[in-house]
């Protein structure tokens, strides 16, 4: 993997992350959201996990992204008016972020593990959607069957929600 | 050269992203949308590692991916179900600020 896409990517999805947060008008925030996920499928490309990365393209930055906008435009949201910031709350928010980072930053500075450079594979490019697809239906396959339910759940929930009249 | 530290750092930072999202943003959509982030944060360092840790074979640990398609299939069910709330909501209360949604505060 070579340094120049990682801090490539890594810059692209930084940005357009912080473009979700400050973006006042939701539509923006959405967009700005997709190419974020895009960054962070080809970030998982440089780690070598080519079904996560398209995956992660087809899930996220297709199905997930197109409900988003959808909702936004249904419910005509505009960029929302300028109101009186509690700056108390405001202040403490950014405090708790940032303090939160350093810790983060401090405990990966103290793994031994994380400045070593990632191993070369033996054998290049590995038929990943295979070995991925043999754990999920061996290993997995209770798990597996149980994310199913949760979908099916999921759908009859939104279905009950989005009836007119809830009893 | 690469390290493990750098793909840390940089989910890390996006988590971080995420979480200052949820506790600044006051429209309900954006927090949604931060609340991905977050979860792709957790992603991020999950493949980095399947990818450090090399099996007898010489392959990426593979059970590293396997959460992450988990996480990615949930992540997909909850935003599913948290729009239809906020599209419920929006029809009850015809807002999305979350401090216009104050009932069950202290």
């Amino acid at each position: 993997m070579s340094p120049f896409f990682f801090w490539l990517f890594s810059a692209l999805m930084l940005i357009f992350g912080a473009a979700v947060v400050v973006n006042r008008n939701p539509v923006a925030s959405a967009l700005s959201l997709v190419v974020c996920f895009i960054g962070l499928a080809a970030l998982f490309i440089t780690l070598d996990a080519f079904f996560i990365g398209i995956i992660q393209v087809l899930v996220y930055a297709g199905a997930v992204m197109v409900l988003f906008l959808f909702i936004i435009m249904l419910l005509d949201l505009r960029a929302e008016e300028r109101r009186r910031i509690n700056f108390l709350a405001f202040a403490g928010g950014a405090a708790v972020a940032v303090i939160f980072f350093f810790q983060l930053y401090a405990v990966i500075n103290h793994l031994a593990i994380a400045r070593l450079p990632f191993p070369a594979l033996p054998h290049a490019p590995t038929d990943d959607v295979h070995s991925v697809g043999l754990l999920l239906f061996g290993n997995y396959n209770l798990p597996f069957q149980v994310i199913g339910v949760l979908i099916l759940v999921a759908t009859i929930g939104v279905i009950v929600l989005s009836k007119r009249e809830l009893r | 050269m690469v390290t493990l530290g750098d793909y840390l750092v940089v989910s890390g930072l996006l988590f971080t992203i995420g979480f200052a999202g949820v506790l600044l943003r006051r429209n309900i959509i954006i927090i949604f949308m931060s609340l991905e982030l977050m979860l792709n944060g957790a992603n991020l360092s999950l493949v980095a590692f399947s990818r450090f840790r090399l099996d007898s074979l010489g392959q990426p640990n593979y059970h590293g991916q396997v959460f992450v398609f988990f996480i990615i299939t949930v992540a997909a069910a909850e935003v599913a179900v948290g729009l239809a709330i906020i599209v419920a909501l929006y029809r009850a209360r015809r807002t999305t600020h979350v401090e216009d949604i104050n009932t069950l505060k202290f």
